[in-house]
């Protein structure tokens, strides 16, 4: 819920800074790592942006795979959680490089 | 994330106090009256600057809007915390202040370690604390019963603390220099690890009444925290709760987290905890000192400067 408000900051700002008065889509970049539950942001931005600026814009996610530094194989490779072992060697000497991102990437406006 | 466990925003108090309200509150020593509250503007904002427009593909005009364009954000949704959280982070570097974000399960034991943690430093370093709890202030007031000033926070429906709430109750507590923080996070092993406060470390406590494999069932939090304290170990003769296994939990999710096995009640592994917090107050310290002396030097060398002239 803290989320959705802060993409509805987000946009609110945006929305001074570059006077527009209505959003009609978004579009979120959701790292697979970054523990965010699509189906609740989802939800929650229903909830959070009705009477605003944004009430009714659709939104889109754009899910950003997982990936990881594996430490014995010296190389990135796709990571599914955050403590997996890694697919090649099943290690779990893992560093998450990606895939932890939340961003709001885009609006379309009017 | 509060995605998943939808709680609110709103209904923050600090010390019973309303952010533009006037009210009565309880100051760090526990003395209450009620005073007018200004919000003081000296937050920075963050702002979103490049923008580009096109026109949506075959989209027609809704009745009553203008023409669609697309305006690229590109910003972190936590970038609002994280901006008062570096605010936060510069204020406690200038004052050599060490501070710590403790964040744990409901009913792992943070305020009794806390108030262990306060009694055997007496006398050694001075210790502040910021209180987080949905509701009361019952533990900021067992704080200040050891003698150290607190200042609670009420997140309300809130889940976590967040770095605008930890900024304005820096602002009631007169840190002095050179001094401990101690932050008490709202028990809760999800939201507070995305939630950076203006923190040196989070140290999360495990106790050992809880399950072993807590680190892999709530991984962001293990992998977000510096140091575990493994809490209540005076239990474990009574419990099956395996020692080794939550450790290497731990690690498979932080390779680098550091363990130190403590118990509140009987003082077992304090010192080695008192011992680690030394070792980043006198580095917070150092630090400090680093940047006054570079300062010192930069302003000698500007009067040098302005006495060639």
């Amino acid at each position: 819920m803290a989320l959705a408000e802060g993409v509805l900051q987000l946009i609110e700002d945006a929305a001074r800074e570059q006077d527009f008065a209505r959003v009609s889509a978004v579009w979120l970049e959701i790292g697979q790592l970054s523990g965010v539950e699509v189906e609740a942001m989802k939800f929650c931005f229903d909830a959070v942006t009705r009477d605003s600026i944004a009430a009714g814009a659709t939104l889109e996610i754009i899910a950003v795979p997982g990936t990881g530094w594996c430490m014995a194989c010296a190389r990135t490779v796709p990571m599914a959680e955050v403590f997996g072992a890694c697919p090649q060697c099943g290690g779990y000497q893992m560093q998450v490089t990606g895939g932890t991102e939340m961003r709001v990437k885009e609006l379309e406006v009017a | 994330m509060c995605t998943t466990c939808g709680c609110g925003a709103g209904e923050v108090k600090i010390d019973g106090e309303n952010a533009d309200h006037e009210h009565e509150h309880v100051h760090a020593d526990g003395t209450r009256h009620s005073h007018d509250h200004a919000h003081e503007g000296d937050h920075g904002h963050e702002h979103s600057h490049t923008h580009e427009h096109r026109y949506a593909p075959a989209h027609s005009h809704a009745p009553g809007m203008g023409a669609r364009r697309m305006v690229q954000i590109e910003q972190d949704i936590l970038a609002k915390n994280n901006a008062y959280a570096k605010q936060n982070r510069e204020r406690l570097a200038e004052r050599g202040i060490f501070t710590l974000n403790l964040v744990s399960s409901p009913g792992s034991g943070k305020t009794t370690l806390l108030c262990k943690t306060i009694e055997m430093l007496r006398g050694k370093a001075s210790v502040s604390v910021i209180e987080g709890d949905q509701q009361t202030s019952q533990d900021a007031e067992r704080i200040r019963a050891t003698g150290a000033p607190a200042i609670q926070i009420n997140t309300g429906k809130g889940c976590h603390l967040d770095a605008h709430m930890v900024g304005h109750a820096m602002e009631k507590l007169d840190l002095p220099e050179d001094s401990l923080l101690m932050v008490e996070n709202v028990g809760n092993l999800v939201c507070p690890a995305a939630f950076d406060l203006g923190e040196a470390h989070k140290v999360v406590i495990l106790s050992v009444t809880e399950g072993e494999d807590k680190p892999i069932k709530y991984p962001d939090m293990f992998r977000a925290a510096t140091l575990m304290l493994l809490n209540k170990c005076d239990l474990l003769p009574y419990l099956s709760f395996k020692v080794d296994a939550a450790i290497e939990f731990a690690r498979r999710v932080n390779p680098d987290i550091q363990v130190i096995q403590v118990s509140a009640t009987t003082g077992q592994g304090m010192d080695e905890w008192l011992a680690w917090i030394e070792v980043g107050a006198r580095d917070t310290a150092a630090k400090k000192l680093a940047t006054v002396d570079a300062l010192k030097r930069r302003v000698a060398e500007l009067e040098a400067q302005l006495g060639a002239r």
